[in-house]
């Protein structure tokens, strides 16, 4: 488990240094994400501890979001004065934009050929 | 007189431990556990959200305890901290599923796109016909992708990050909220659509929701969040551009 974690933290480390370094404008963890991914394919497979606490990590992913919701608590009385142009623009937006993704999404699977029967009918 | 002595003692517990990391960590995690309780036993019915419950728990105790939100986060960091190792975790599932994603190059390239301009153009265009600030509006911009990128972004177009951390989240929740019954009522079977939706729409928060209902929207959801804060990273400071 801790050479899993150990990994996960080189990644993202290695990740942070080629951002700074590079000045690129992608985020450190995503680039550490990519080099992660880098190495899984160089390697051919997965090794059990890894798959073991990066599946932990996600399935909780969530509670990963609470501390810094939690500072909503600084916000409330910009959010008492503009709440509901926030509101809809935040729920309005987000709706939006699930409906135009899956839209263009399945449409250009259509029109690509790339639907499989694996993930269209059969699984649905 | 037993009061006078007790009553001081428990202060003073009470005085050295909130000073320290422990006890708004574990508060932070038994409110999120409490959160998993309610959405167990409501069925795992999208509309009880962990997240939202563990927020709502952890505001009303920070009032009722008069804690500054520092002190507390002093405590919960080391749980946001782990945004960092988690995004690197999505590579697992990426790994494991590679084949199928890129069968989908395509259709994910196109959504991507497609969904990065309308969630950006679409929040700030609402907030600006509801009248709302400059300063605020600016601050929606990035809702949609993961809340470390996503403060980056308010940073750099002159909006308030903190408040960017907050819409991030109620995006999120709004995305897991909403995306099963949404996605119902398009009549969309697809898991590969559903997930690279939601992810693109709402970043982490969806896609923890996915990996709750099927691991392919899981993996799809966690592709279209990393690829959507890099998209919206170069996109957000282009279009505001534009707008000004």
């Amino acid at each position: 488990m801790i050479a899993a974690l150990m990994g996960l933290l080189a990644c993202q480390l290695a990740g942070e240094l080629l951002a700074r370094l590079l000045s690129l404008p992608v985020p450190g963890p995503v680039l550490g994400t990519i080099l992660l991914f880098l190495v899984l394919i160089t390697r051919g497979r997965i090794p059990d501890t890894l798959r073991d606490v990066s599946r932990t990590l996600l399935a909780n992913l969530s509670l990963l979001f609470v501390p810094a919701g939690v500072g909503i608590i600084q916000h409330l009385d910009r959010l008492r004065g503009e709440w509901l142009g926030i509101a809809a623009a935040v729920f309005g937006s987000t709706v939006l934009t699930m409906v135009v993704a899956v839209l263009v999404f399945r449409g250009v699977s259509r029109l690509t050929g790339a639907d499989t029967e694996a993930s269209d009918r059969g699984r649905a | 007189m037993i009061t006078d002595v007790i009553e001081p003692a428990i202060q003073d517990v009470w005085v050295y431990l909130t000073a320290r990391p422990l006890v708004w960590l574990t508060v932070t995690i038994a409110a999120y556990l409490i959160g998993q309780w309610c959405f167990e036993r409501a069925g795992r019915r999208p509309l009880v959200n962990p997240v939202a419950i563990a927020v709502v728990l952890l505001v009303a105790l920070l009032m009722l305890t008069g804690t500054d939100y520092q002190t507390y986060f002093d405590g919960a960091q080391f749980v946001h901290f782990l945004l960092g190792p988690a995004t690197v975790a999505l590579a697992v599932p990426l790994f494991q599923n590679f084949a199928q994603v890129r069968r989908a190059a395509l259709p994910m390239l196109a959504a991507l796109v497609a969904g990065s301009v309308t969630a950006i153009l679409s929040a700030v265009g609402i907030a600006m016909l509801f009248g709302v600030s400059l300063e605020t509006s600016r601050s929606l911009a990035s809702k949609s992708v993961t809340m470390p990128i996503a403060m980056g972004i308010t940073e750099q177009i002159g909006g308030i990050p903190s408040l960017t951390a907050v819409v991030v989240m109620i995006t999120g929740i709004i995305g897991a909220m909403v995306v099963t019954p949404l996605m119902d009522l398009l009549r969309i079977g697809d898991w590969r659509a559903r997930g690279f939706a939601v992810g693109v729409a709402s970043h982490g928060i969806g896609t923890a929701r996915a990996f709750q209902v099927n691991e392919i929207a899981g993996t799809f959801a966690g592709i279209a969040m990393a690829l959507n804060g890099i998209a919206t990273a170069i996109m957000v400071p282009l279009l505001i551009s534009l707008l000004d």
